[in-house]
């Protein structure tokens, strides 16, 4: 069998990731001029300027944890010593390079947030409003902008960092091959404690105080412990479906030789597994706070699942559970490539969708009147396709800069006969 | 019960096995089944086995489990006896939705275990020949089904010829039932004798 190691990035596909691209940035313009124009009372300037910032909020952080989830898989997957993945690990390698970039531009997004001035959003970075506020009074040791600014930066710091180190023992291999069974036990065992390292600070941070503070803290009197790891579940399963995305169009351009439908069918059990597993945590977050029914937990369901973002609630619920779960349950559409790109691509879009309706209420929500307001989703949606152009775009580059496939990784024979 | 004439082969290694069930098949012959003393990945690929049905009938148990718990709640809390509870209404989906859960599983595993031991023919005090006991242990044991057409000196030699360490003929129940190994494999001795007198 004749192997392409090297991918070139077609034509058109470059051209296609930088037009997403410029729609983004046009769209980021359009949304400043029409919310930054015209006049109104400081309140309403300053629920404009929000909804403008949410967007980015929503759109950065999203993606930054959908490409870090790929890391997150290089990781759990070396931790479990799992050889499956190897003939394709090139792939949520090459996503996970697009973690310094978009964090840097999160890590602008939130400082600028939160420094702003504008406590529409994070109503805790409004130092006069806490004093006054028994509840945010004591939250205060977590939810200030010191710990926001000095966690943001460490978080996207570690992973970058941590997440380099892992590309670069993996690509460390293609020049110079192992040349001993102990060589190759301590290159295993290299990659194990770097892979340990990144999990416990994903563990640290994703899955536990990230999702707090950056999004959780836009509903700052509310508070969830399941939160994080619902956070996590969504942007693991999507992160998932970009690894498959990619995967199958490498293929369709006769790369990856050694990837097949047995590890499509691996990657289509993770994303119907995760998906339920999803459903799960969303639904005990949920039914703890309607079983309870006490008013100051039930402020975050009440516009989501009842008021102005129902639809939205519903609609994600229908796509991030009830597709997956009757779709992807059949052994035969987990290893079909048309399916997959359908239910990865409607997956992405679900829990794209679960954050805006996970961000936008609180800012959308006038603390006087006490009305919410759903934005104009269409700019959001153009954002969004920017920061997938960026993604196809980074991803791409890195893709065609080294080898495919790690040929000299111990594991990579493990991969090429997998079976499901 | 259906007593039938089998040629067995015992295939001491599976890398033997493999290229040997792949020349049988193309030479024509009918395999009966293929015991192996561990599941070996791609085997039943080679054999040209359709995939089972069990999912369709788990799918099947679970939805059954799933309508079972939301109808007989529904029914006792919203129609036969409505309680109020901490005032939410009579038709409350999300209390229920861990019961639902739950009967589905319940549903789902019981039916497929069930299923399991049917389609693999087990249950207590039932009984099923075995072509070799070693099967069990340590050898791949491969059974050949006898048509009236087939040469039994001819299949023999090819089996030995693939690979195949010991051969024999044997003749065997191929269903499961219930009564005694001693007895009952009396009777397919006498059949053979029966055959070999005509």
């Amino acid at each position: 069998m004749i192997i392409r190691e090297q991918f070139t990035v077609p034509k058109k596909y470059n051209t296609v990731a930088l037009a997403l691209m410029a729609l983004g940035v046009l769209a980021v313009i359009g949304l400043y001029v029409t919310t930054h124009g015209g006049g109104g009372t400081p309140e309403e300037k300053n629920l404009k300027d929000a909804r403008f910032w949410a967007s980015l909020l929503q759109n950065s952080v999203f993606f930054l944890l959908v490409v870090n989830a790929s890391m997150f898989f290089i990781c759990a997957t070396t931790l479990a010593w799992g050889g499956w993945q190897m003939s394709f690990r090139r792939v949520p390698e090459a996503i996970s390079a697009c973690v310094p970039l978009i964090g840097l531009l999160t890590l602008f997004i939130l400082l600028a947030i939160a420094f702003g001035g504008n406590h529409s959003i994070y109503h805790w970075t409004d130092t006069e409003h806490v004093k006054h506020d028994a509840i945010l009074n004591f939250k205060k040791g977590f939810l200030n902008k010191g710990f926001f600014a000095v966690m943001s930066v460490l978080t996207i710091g570690l992973w970058s960092f941590l997440g380099w180190k892992m590309r670069q023992l993996s690509r460390s291999l293609d020049q110079k091959p192992l040349q001993s069974r102990e060589e190759g036990k301590k290159y295993v065992w290299n990659n194990t404690v770097w892979a340990a390292l990144y999990l416990v600070v994903f563990a640290l941070t994703v899955m536990s105080s990230i999702p707090w503070l950056w999004l959780m803290s836009i509903d700052a009197h509310w508070y969830s412990t399941m939160y994080s790891w619902y956070t996590f579940a969504s942007t693991w399963v999507s992160g998932i479906a970009l690894i498959a995305l990619f995967v199958i169009f490498l293929k369709n351009n006769n790369y990856l030789e050694l990837t097949n439908e047995e590890h499509l069918h691996d990657l289509g059990k993770f994303m119907f597994a995760f998906s339920v597993f999803w459903t799960y945590l969303w639904f005990s977050q949920f039914m703890l706070i309607w079983y309870a029914n006490i008013p100051e937990e039930t402020t975050y369901f009440a516009p989501r699942a009842q008021g102005i973002y129902k639809g939205v609630f519903w609609m994600m619920f229908l796509i991030n559970f009830i597709a997956p779960l009757l779709i992807l349950m059949r052994r035969g559409s987990k290893r079909n490539y048309t399916t997959v790109t359908f239910m990865s691509l409607l997956i992405i879009f679900g829990h794209w969708l679960d954050f805006f309706q996970m961000v936008f209420p609180g800012p959308m929500t006038n603390a006087k009147t006490g009305e919410t307001q759903m934005p104009l989703i269409l700019y959001d949606f153009c954002i969004a396709l920017g920061f997938a152009g960026l993604i196809m775009y980074v991803t791409g580059r890195v893709l065609s800069k080294y080898p495919l496939i790690a040929r000299n990784h111990p594991f990579v024979k493990e991969s090429v006969i997998h079976h499901t | 019960m259906a007593v039938k004439k089998f040629i067995v082969g015992n295939f001491y290694d599976e890398a033997i096995l493999f290229p040997a069930v792949k020349k049988v098949r193309r030479a024509g012959y009918k395999i009966h089944d293929v015991f192996t003393p561990f599941p070996i990945h791609g085997l039943d690929k080679a054999m040209g086995l359709r995939d089972t049905s069990l999912h369709t009938a788990g799918f099947i148990y679970g939805i059954t489990g799933t309508a079972t718990a939301v109808g007989f709640i529904t029914w006792a809390l919203s129609v036969d006896w409505k309680l109020n509870f901490g005032g939410k209404p009579f038709f409350s989906l999300p209390a229920w939705i861990p019961i639902t859960f739950e009967l589905t599983v319940l549903f789902a595993s019981v039916g497929m275990v069930l299923t399991f031991c049917y389609l693999c023919q087990l249950a207590p005090f039932v009984k099923k020949d075995h072509f070799n006991i070693r099967s069990t242990d340590d050898t791949f044991v491969m059974a050949l089904e006898c048509t009236e057409k087939t040469n039994e000196a001819e299949a023999m030699k090819f089996l030995k010829e693939v690979g195949a360490a010991e051969v024999q003929v044997q003749y065997k129940e191929t269903g499961w039932w219930l009564g005694r190994y001693d007895k009952d494999t009396m009777r397919f001795e006498r059949k053979k004798e029966q055959e070999a007198v005509h």
